[in-house]
């Protein structure tokens, strides 16, 4: 045990004073390990971050919240057109499920328009309306940082009144309280109520601070007919009873929208489930992919260790002879290149994480993302096991080599 | 007595292209304990072979060799490596250091092989460095030492495992007189401290240091007779110091 460090101390020392022999060949030939792992790193860095901004976005839908849309998440198949021609869901059938579900903990309906919005002489563009029911916060689970959501009451009558996303409220109400104050909305005034928390973004694409909750009663009235197209949410009382109020729904939805029995549903019942399905179908194969492509940079990375290491063998045939004239067994010479090859791409390795590390950080800013200490292990680790790979060829040619012939090469 | 070196019809083939060269063609030889042998013939007549296959580098084609009463003649690489470690001192005309070690550490190499642990390769190491008298070089590298001071410390490389033979395959050979004489009195004395040492020449003056003469041609001995008119040297500590 005793003799194997040793020899592994000395195959150290040997495989460092050679790198340093070399520097400049070293640092050119590590090139293509360091380009390799930092594509690798970065890519299994964006992929955590992918994942994860799912898991947040993805969990704001609520995993006992059944949506009821035209469209079905994930996969459409063929039928886009016979979708496209389906009729709307309406308000109506909101108000049959709210009438007949007794497994329903709420329902919710919800629609929306895009709209400026002003305040005094300050103006905000572009803002998302989304015209809805008071169940709103039980069905999206989204919470309110001070003031409140419209009740029952003002929802049903329809009350020009409205709580407002944090986004929207810093820019229209910057050093005062919004509570209580009249807005425009699409040229109608709207009363404050409330101020969401802090939200962020779905997926990464649309803000869920920029925006204003009012009645859809009101909705319908200034914004959109009420025969318009709107999505209905539906809570659960719980997840184990998910699976039964959706049979519950879809019944009185049929009944609703006055389908015969042998007519198919001609609306979709979506939920978390359905998303999650699809991501990790999507994400798994932009994972398989992206990591082959940026793995094929290891690959060739490695070739370049491989082919520097054939050189190195060559150049130091005579040191081979030398050290196999004094007793040096294979194994010993077989080790020595080893860790040179090993020491060369951990090298390159640790030069590729330190690159990386400040381009993660860049990912950062739009993926909730940092490189998961746990890639840095993969990729130093990644990085000697390319290294013992690639270097094990010429390490085993080297280790072959008849001191008598070693000892005579020129 | 048994001898440490039995050579028996020792044959080495080589075949380049259609020729098949006999570069030794039935050697049979038996070296004692002690024996002081100068190994001499023109050039190409077989020596190095010869010394390659006494140090185990080489495996004759066909033949019996047996070191110490083993017989390592099909002996494989890793087995061959250990005698060459243990048993063997090999000495080359172009001294074969590693350029990037400084003395201490060439000396140490073939301890390190052996498996001795450090401090007791270190002790070892200076003490066959002082014994070749390079004491105050040990930390340089070779390209920092004369030729003569380069072979001494080859010799002490091959001496600190402490091993049955000394085998010296031209040492003189790219030095010049006065220098290759003061290799030679280092060679004296560690023959009279009872080291066995094989030694190929092709200088008559040289291998009148030693007691013993083999004379190859084509790869066949030639002669083997014993040398009367020795060369005799004064004290090498003198020359040492
Ligand atoms: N590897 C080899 N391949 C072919 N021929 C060789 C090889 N090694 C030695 N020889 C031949 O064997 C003969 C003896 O060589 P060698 O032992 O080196 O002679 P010496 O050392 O006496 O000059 C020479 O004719 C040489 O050309
Ligand atoms: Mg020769």
């Amino acid at each position: 045990m005793k003799f194997v460090f040793d020899e592994f101390k000395e195959g150290m020392a040997i495989a460092f004073a050679a790198i340093r022999a070399n520097k400049m060949r070293s640092v050119l030939t590590t090139l293509g390990i360091v380009i390799g792992i930092v594509s690798v790193t970065l890519m299994g860095t964006a992929i955590e971050g992918l994942d994860r901004a799912f898991n947040k976005s993805i969990a704001m839908l609520g995993s006992d919240v059944l949506y009821i849309q035209k469209w079905p998440w994930g996969d459409r198949g063929d039928d886009w057109w016979i979708i496209k021609n389906r009729k709307d869901v309406r308000i109506k059938q909101a108000k049959d499920i709210e009438k007949y579900s007794e497994l329903a903990k709420a329902v919710n309906p919800a629609t929306g328009a895009m709209r400026n919005i002003k305040y005094g002489q300050k103006l905000v563009e572009n803002v998302i309306v989304i015209g809805t029911g008071s169940e709103w916060l039980e069905t999206s689970g989204a919470t309110i940082a001070f003031g409140r959501f419209f009740n029952r009451l003002e929802g049903d009558g329809g009350r020009p009144v409205c709580s407002i996303g944090s986004e929207v409220a810093a820019n229209l109400f910057p050093n005062e309280n919004p509570v209580g104050k009249v807005i425009k909305i699409g040229g109608y005034a709207y009363r404050v109520l409330g101020v969401f928390d802090k939200q962020g973004s779905f997926l990464g694409l649309q803000s869920l601070d920029n925006r204003v909750y009012i009645p859809i009663n009101r909705f319908f009235q200034e914004f959109m007919s009420h025969r318009s197209d709107i999505q209905i949410m539906v809570k659960a009382k719980s997840v184990a009873d998910l699976e039964n109020t959706k049979e519950e729904v879809r019944g009185i939805l049929r009944k609703s929208r006055g389908l015969e029995p042998k007519e198919p549903d001609d609306f979709a019942i979506n939920q978390q489930e359905l998303l999650i399905q699809t991501f990790n179908t999507i994400g798994g194969v932009i994972a398989a992919v992206g990591l082959f492509i940026t793995g094929m940079s290891l690959f060739v990375g490695g070739i370049g260790i491989m082919n520097i290491m054939f050189v190195s063998v060559t150049e130091r045939t005579r040191e081979i002879g030398i050290r196999k004239a004094i007793g040096a067994p294979r194994r010993t010479i077989l080790l020595q290149f080893l860790i040179e090859s090993a020491a060369l791409c951990l090298i390159g390795g640790i030069i590729g994480i330190i690159i990386a590390f400040p381009i993660s950080l860049i990912i950062d800013t739009f993926l909730p993302t940092a490189m998961p200490l746990s890639v840095v292990a993969i990729a130093l680790l990644v990085s000697v096991i390319v290294g013992v790979i690639s270097g094990f060829l010429p390490a085993y040619r080297a280790s072959r080599l008849d001191p008598v012939d070693a000892l005579r090469y020129e | 007595m048994s001898s440490i070196i039995q050579l028996s019809n020792i044959t080495k083939f080589y075949q380049v292209g259609e020729e098949k060269v006999h570069a030794l063609d039935g050697v049979s030889i038996q070296i004692q304990k002690n024996e002081y042998v100068a190994i001499m013939g023109p050039s190409g007549s077989g020596k190095s072979t010869l010394m390659n296959i006494i140090g185990c580098l080489d495996t004759p084609t066909s033949g019996l060799y047996e070191l110490n009463s083993t017989n390592v003649s099909d002996m494989n690489d890793n087995e061959l490596a250990k005698i060459r470690n243990k048993e063997i001192g090999f000495v080359f005309q172009t001294f074969n250091l590693l350029a990037r070690s400084d003395v201490l550490h060439n000396v140490e190499l073939p301890l390190i092989y052996g498996g001795i642990n450090s401090a007791e390769r270190k002790k070892l190491a200076r003490a066959a460095i002082e014994r070749v008298g390079l004491t105050d070089r040990i930390h340089h590298k070779p390209n920092e030492l004369s030729g003569g001071q380069r072979q001494r410390v080859s010799i002490a490389r091959a001496l600190v495992t402490q091993p049955s033979i000394l085998l010296a395959d031209e040492p003189t050979g790219n030095l010049d007189t006065k220098t290759g004489d003061e290799i030679m009195m280092l060679f004296d004395m560690l023959h009279k401290e009872g080291n066995t040492i094989i030694l190929v020449t092709h200088e008559e003056d040289i291998a009148l240091h030693a007691h013993r003469r083999i004379r190859l041609r084509d790869g066949k001995m030639e002669v083997d007779e014993a040398i009367k008119n020795r060369k005799v040297f004064t004290q090498p500590k003198t020359v040492m110091a």
